[in-house]
């Protein structure tokens, strides 16, 4: 059993946390910097009765890991950039049949194999915008080993209660950090359990396209009738290769996530009310531009944070409130300008939108982000 | 707030030292601790670096920014880090291995020989552990307290009663070269 209290890198408070979720099967393939994550599960799965596998490749390591699920287990896999990049089709795969699945992609600077040991958030809108198609995922960001056991519990938990893939976009810092990280006695985790179906065989039907809620599940080999596929299907998972099924799958897939947005979306906010300008950040950058809004508010100016703990789906609607009351966003991201794409688009032009842009391999100098911070409270 | 760069090459548990003292800060000195270090090829033989950041606060940015404390156990690692130790700090180094060259005023300068005490002590593997001892003693930044609590699951079961030896050894050094300074030692 884990000690309750422990200085653990990022990466081994994630497979605690998964662990400690109900997760019993990973499959993977090592990659710096995110390899620790199996490393860590190799040795304790075996020991919660859980299944470790090392695959060829990552394409086979998300191909084992959506079987592992529908097979009825709670499945993992960790990877960075160029793995990430491989899963992409597997992941559509996913989101199409409402397989839930969680990833964990600890990002490096990229593109290609790019910066291998340094740190990035350059895989944010792959996340987002991966795989083709219309599809909806969530991607949770932590800022320290303890999120990093939270929100693995909450990635499992939402990808069981949505049927979706849910990542948890961590990075070199946060995944190589050590810090105290809290794990609670188990009776005290909220773990969502899979909703399995409950009545006779002949009724069960593996899909509905309400828009709100997903199908309860069955475990394959149970023998249920359980067909899954990558084209449009029915509500028995069968092709049906329409205009008028396409249109219904779509909806679904995303409606169930952008309906819920309320419930699912987590944003830590700091001294919004009255705030000239507004830091936006997630991960380890949030850490480093609360140095800067300290330093701001010294200074004399009235600035607000904004910590996304979820980044898809993107917090929308408070971006939109938000854009018209003060002078102006700033963004910082590890990356050459991602998220804030986003901030732009939702501000729609109501107030300044700075991006601060560290093109991977290295955290922001908080004088950056003040200087910002000063330019857009002009 | 202590900003403490532990540095010296590959083998000689410099990112151990900053491991014991981040466990013994964060879980039995009642502070915060985050600890990085060196990654990647920079990692593999040579200079070896580990940085822990110690508050009374939740700690932000993970990394020193200008270190106050160096403990420097190779040249190599004098050479690349002492430059970048602040005015007033408190430089640590081994003084069978390093040979400090600059202004000798401007940082205080605590020599150890570390390696030939980690010998009397049984092995010169302990010598990390006597340079911990040396750090809580002349530094204060963690009792030695909570770094002997620490040392279980860090150090080998069967070798824990050496290593706290070699840590005492350490101390005791520390506490006589440098007895006052250590008592209101603060950046």
């Amino acid at each position: 059993m884990p000690q309750p209290r422990r200085l653990v890198e990022g990466n081994e408070a994630v497979a605690e946390g998964a662990i400690a979720a109900g997760a019993r099967f990973f499959a993977g393939y090592p990659i710096t910097p995110s390899t620790e994550i199996a490393e860590v599960l190799s040795r304790r799965l075996p020991q919660v009765g859980g299944h470790f596998i090392q695959m060829e490749d990552e394409i086979a390591s998300i191909g084992a890991v959506i079987g592992a699920s529908l097979a009825g287990a709670k499945a993992l896999t960790a990877t960075s950039g160029p793995g990430f990049s491989l899963m992409q089709e597997s992941i559509g795969y996913a989101s199409m049949a409402q397989v839930p699945c969680v990833i964990v992609d600890v990002m490096r600077g990229g593109p290609s194999t790019g910066l291998p040991t340094l740190t990035a958030q350059q895989d944010m809108m792959q996340a987002r915008w991966g795989s083709h198609g219309d599809y909806r995922i969530i991607a949770l960001v932590p800022d320290s080993p303890q999120e990093c056991f939270d929100l693995a519990v909450e990635a499992f938990n939402l990808s069981e209660t949505y049927r979706v893939p849910v990542f948890i976009m961590t990075d070199e810092t946060v995944g190589h950090m050590h810090e105290k990280v809290v794990i609670p006695p188990a009776d005290q985790i909220q773990v969502v359990e899979r909703n399995w179906h409950k009545g006779p065989k002949e009724e069960y039907r593996p899909y509905q396209f309400t828009g709100k809620d997903v199908a309860p599940m069955v475990k394959a080999g149970d023998g249920y009738r359980f067909h899954i596929t990558g084209l449009t299907h029915d509500e028995r998972g069968y092709p049906a290769l329409t205009p008028e099924q396409g249109k219904k799958v779509v909806t679904h897939l995303i409606e169930k996530i952008d309906s819920n947005v309320d419930k699912i979306s987590r944003v830590e906010e700091d001294g919004i009310d009255g705030a000239d300008v507004v830091v936006i950040s997630y991960g380890i950058t949030s850490r480093i531009a609360i140095r800067a809004v300290q330093d701001a508010r010294k200074a004399g100016l009235k600035v607000g944070v904004m910590r996304l703990i979820t980044v898809w789906p993107f917090c929308e609607q408070k971006i939109r409130e938000l854009a018209g009351k003060i002078k102006g966003f700033v963004v910082p991201e590890i990356n050459y300008g991602q998220i804030v794409l986003e901030v732009e688009r939702c501000s729609a032009g109501k107030c300044k939108v700075i991006s601060v842009n560290s093109c991977g391999g290295a955290v922001h100098d908080p004088e950056e982000i003040l200087t910002a911070i000063k330019e857009a409270a002009k | 707030m202590w900003e403490i760069k532990f540095s010296g090459f590959g083998g000689q548990g410099i990112v151990r030292c900053a491991l014991i003292t981040g466990k013994a800060i964060s879980l039995y000195d009642g502070k915060f601790a985050t600890m990085t270090q060196s990654f990647g090829p920079e990692a593999r033989g040579g200079a070896c670096q580990s940085q822990l950041i110690i508050s009374d606060n939740r700690v932000l940015y993970p990394y020193c920014t200008v270190p106050g404390v160096l403990i420097a156990l190779s040249q190599e690692a004098f050479d690349l880090y002492e430059p970048g130790l602040g005015d007033g700090g408190i430089l640590i180094y081994e003084e069978e291995l390093v040979k400090p060259s600059g202004d000798a005023a401007r940082v205080k300068r605590y020599p150890i020989p570390a390696t030939r005490f980690a010998e009397e002590a049984g092995n010169r593997l302990f010598t990390n552990l006597v340079v911990l001892g040396f750090f809580s003693a002349v530094t204060g930044a963690c009792s030695a307290d909570a770094m002997k609590k620490a040392l279980p699951g860090l150090v080998p079961d069967r070798f824990l009663s050496k290593n706290i030896a070699a840590f005492d050894k350490g101390y005791e050094f520390g506490v006589a070269q440098s007895g006052a300074v250590a008592a209101g030692a603060a950046q």
